[in-house]
């Protein structure tokens, strides 16, 4: 019901976006992205190629005597990049061994446990009654999902993943090692995974929103269309008659990652960094931490109301226990139960 | 031919003066194969989409394969691997082959693919059952062969050492069919790339003591096959990429290739890739070979070790070598001996019942003779009881009347008699 008013003379409130831009710089903030793909598919070249320096090694098995990981590890690395003042503290989770054994089942356990844990821990500091100023934000913020190039679109395993995964971060597929698609196979292999998802209900970022405006939601749906993202990597800077190129030599052609014709790599990037980053941290706080949290709350409360009636049950009220039901209205301090973790 | 005609083993070595002619043998082999026809039973095992029927339609330049139907999303995955099979007779320069493709879907598609394995080697074995059965047939005119002459095993061009999945299904099968492991969509590696994970898979296939085919020749191959083999083993293991389609290249010829925005592959470029060598090895030059190998090696391994198994005991008299002569000499001597040994039976059975007879004649002469002692005795006391009498009866009646005593006599007298009459 306000109306707007355009105001007479210069008020001066406009400036809010650049005092905001002046504590960012000064603050820097938290990226976090975890890779999740069997081995070989491409996923450090990837990252690395998308911030354009070493950030993680690839840990594929290397030698013969290299014993193949019987469960999937989680190895986050953290490392501080700078860019025109800004600074952001950006930590890569790798999962090697994920995917790679003859039975994978389980094998994206460990992947859910982590991301759970990062809300889990974020919550602990929340409920804190004395927090830090700025939280630590470990929470995934996003997560790329690496799709085989050639199967005839999700595989079974896929599926079962991604139904998990988009439960609880921001899920980005992408087919890292595309140079083995003709642009035909990859149009066709793109609608078959649409299709896949759609049937399986599977949600991957971005999320549609009422607060989008027509920009917001023609960008959106052009993002849309290029999911999953088809892509080539690339950490070594090849001649091409003369001009210094990021890309592959082959014997019958070179590709540069960054030409639209060749892959989809500059829009994964640009959507990535620069259109959707803040969106991505946003929407890992406002709706899979506040899912997180209103699950997590909700079974503490159970659980109080359980030990409550059992506790009355068992005959004679206890002081101390009337203090902690009263108490319940706050917020409970302590360590989280470790349910939710089961149901993954 | 050599001119040596030494005596070892009393085999000689004769040096010809003229043409005979039987060097011709070679050539009526061949027509009389060439009449016959040629089988060959290739299996290819790899994950769905890997390049599998593109490949063998790449290869035989034929669709064996169509192409993969469209199926709609639907909530039941793929469960286990299924063995299909499909044949195809075609013929090139009026030489018949029936070519038999089996192919394994669902193989790494699941999430667990412990088992993977077991569907395929089960196959592969029942088909030696199947040969093994024809073998002992009574009537063995009619032997169709079904045997795998060769897996040709998909890898993924993930550039790491070999999965999981492939050490596992390798190690299963290699000693049961001739495994050609080749790299998969090969296009998707640098050359500088291909040749490191080259390194690496041979490095874990070396580390696992797996066993894959390679040519090799012996000292009967001249120098080109040498060279030829020498260099079909440098490329191996083979990264290929297949094609169906044929593009058109800048200087207006159609090949068969891909087209990338960046290039064309071309399938039929030792450059890009080593289709070439894979179809020359498969093919063209060493295709006797591997189904020499599966039925002289592969086959016969797995025959001696299901007989063993079943209880056979190998009789390794079948091994001596013949000669005549010693034969005959040999069949002489076990004859006398086996003369000697039935006339020494013989008199032992002899000896045996002579003694036989000597113990019952003695011993019937033993009881007559007891049965005599004991009529003798009875006699004597009969005798010897008349002769009481006699006395009783003269001491009682002294007046004895003529009648009397002449009845009494005749009667001692034919008693006597009669006692005596039955000696």
């Amino acid at each position: 019901m306000s109306s707007q008013n355009e105001t007479q003379e210069y008020v001066g409130f406009d400036t809010i976006t650049q005092q905001m831009e002046r504590k960012f710089l000064k603050r820097g903030f938290n990226l976090n992205v975890i890779l999740v793909g069997e081995s070989g598919m491409g996923k450090s070249t990837l990252i690395n190629s998308i911030f354009a320096s070493h950030l993680v090694d690839s840990m594929g098995r290397r030698t013969a005597q290299e014993v193949i990981r019987k469960t999937t590890e989680i190895t986050p690395v953290t490392q501080t990049l700078e860019e025109k003042g800004v600074h952001v503290r950006l930590t890569i989770i790798d999962t090697p061994g994920y995917g790679d054994q003859c039975n994978n089942e389980g094998c994206w356990v460990p992947v859910i446990k982590y991301i759970k844990d990062q809300h889990a821990a974020y919550l602990e500091s929340e409920l804190k009654p004395q927090r830090a100023r700025v939280i630590n934000d470990t929470r995934v913020h996003a997560c790329l999902y690496f799709l085989n190039p050639g199967s005839r679109g999700l595989r079974p395993l896929d599926v079962e993943v991604l139904k998990r995964l988009t439960e609880v971060t921001n899920v980005i597929p992408v087919i890292a090692k595309s140079d083995s698609m003709t642009l035909e196979e990859r149009t066709t292999f793109k609608r078959h995974v649409k299709e896949e998802m759609a049937f399986h209900r599977i949600v991957v970022y971005p999320y549609a929103s009422e607060d989008d405006n027509d920009e917001d939601r023609m960008l959106n749906s052009s993002i849309k269309e290029l999911v999953p993202f088809a892509v080539v990597g690339s950490e070594e800077v090849i001649d091409v008659d003369g001009t210094p190129v990021r890309g592959r030599r082959h014997g019958w052609g070179v590709i540069n990652i960054f030409d639209e014709a060749h892959s989809d790599f500059v829009h994964l990037r640009n959507f990535l960094l620069r259109t959707h980053l803040s969106d991505l941290i946003e929407v890992t706080a406002q709706r899979h931490y506040e899912q997180f949290r209103t699950s997590q709350l909700r079974q503490i409360k159970e659980i109080r109301a359980q030990q409550a009636a059992a506790a009355a049950a068992a005959g004679g009220s206890m002081p101390g226990h009337q203090i902690q039901q009263s108490a319940s209205q706050q917020m409970p301090t302590g360590p989280l139960p470790q349910q939710p973790m089961a149901q993954v | 031919m050599k001119s040596t005609s030494g005596n070892a083993g009393g085999v000689q070595k004769k040096k010809m003066n003229g043409y005979v002619g039987f060097s011709n043998y070679p050539n009526q082999v061949h027509r009389r194969s060439v009449k016959r026809g040629f089988s060959f039973t290739l299996m290819i095992v790899g994950e769905s989409g890997i390049g599998k029927s593109t490949l063998i339609n790449t290869l035989f330049d034929n669709k064996i394969f169509p192409d993969h139907e469209e199926s709609p999303p639907s909530a039941e995955p793929v469960k286990g691997v299924d063995i299909t099979s499909m044949s195809a007779d075609i013929q090139e320069s009026g030489v018949k082959l029936r070519l038999t493709v089996v192919d394994t879907p669902g193989f790494g598609d699941s999430i667990n693919n412990e088992d993977a394995w077991q569907p395929i080697l089960e196959n592969i074995e029942s088909r030696f059952d199947a040969y093994l059965a024809q073998e002992n047939r009574v009537n063995r005119s009619k032997i169709s062969d079904n045997r795998i002459d060769s897996v040709i095993y998909f890898i993924k061009p993930t550039g790491h050492c070999l999965r999981a999945i492939d050490i596992e299904f390798m190690k299963r099968l290699h000693t049961k069919v001739n495994l050609i492991p080749i790299i998969a969509k090969a296009d998707t590696l640098t050359a500088r790339e291909l040749e490191l994970f080259k390194a690496k898979i041979l490095a874990d296939i070396n580390y696992h003591g797996i066993q894959i085919f390679k040519p090799v020749s012996d000292e009967f191959d001249d120098s080109e096959t040498v060279t030829d083999n020498r260099e079909i083993l440098s490329k191996i293991p083979f990264a290929v990429v297949g094609s169906e389609k044929y593009v058109d290249r800048e200087d207006g010829t159609s090949v068969r290739g891909r087209r990338y925005p960046w290039g064309i592959i071309e399938v039929e470029n030792e450059q890009h890739n080593d289709f070439i060598k894979l179809r020359q090895m498969l093919l063209r030059t060493h295709m006797e070979e591997l189904k020499d190998t599966t039925d002289m090696v592969l086959y016969e391994n797995y025959r001696t070790q299901k007989l063993l198994s079943m209880g056979h005991v190998q009789d390794n008299n079948v091994f001596r070598e013949f000669n005549p002569l010693v034969q005959l000499e040999e069949e002489r001597r076990a004859h006398e001996a086996k003369m000697q040994k039935m006339e020494a039976e013989m008199s032992a059975v002899f000896q045996q019942k002579v003694q036989e007879k000597e113990s019952k004649l003695k011993q019937s002469e033993e009881e007559l003779y007891a049965r005599h002692k004991e009529m003798k005795t009875v006699l004597e006391k009969q005798r010897s009881e008349l002769d009481d009498k006699k006395k009783r009866a003269e001491a009682s009646a002294r007046p004895i009347t003529p009648m009397e005593h002449h009845s009494a006599a005749p009667t001692t007298k034919s008693k006597k008699k009669n006692i005596f009459s039955g000696f």
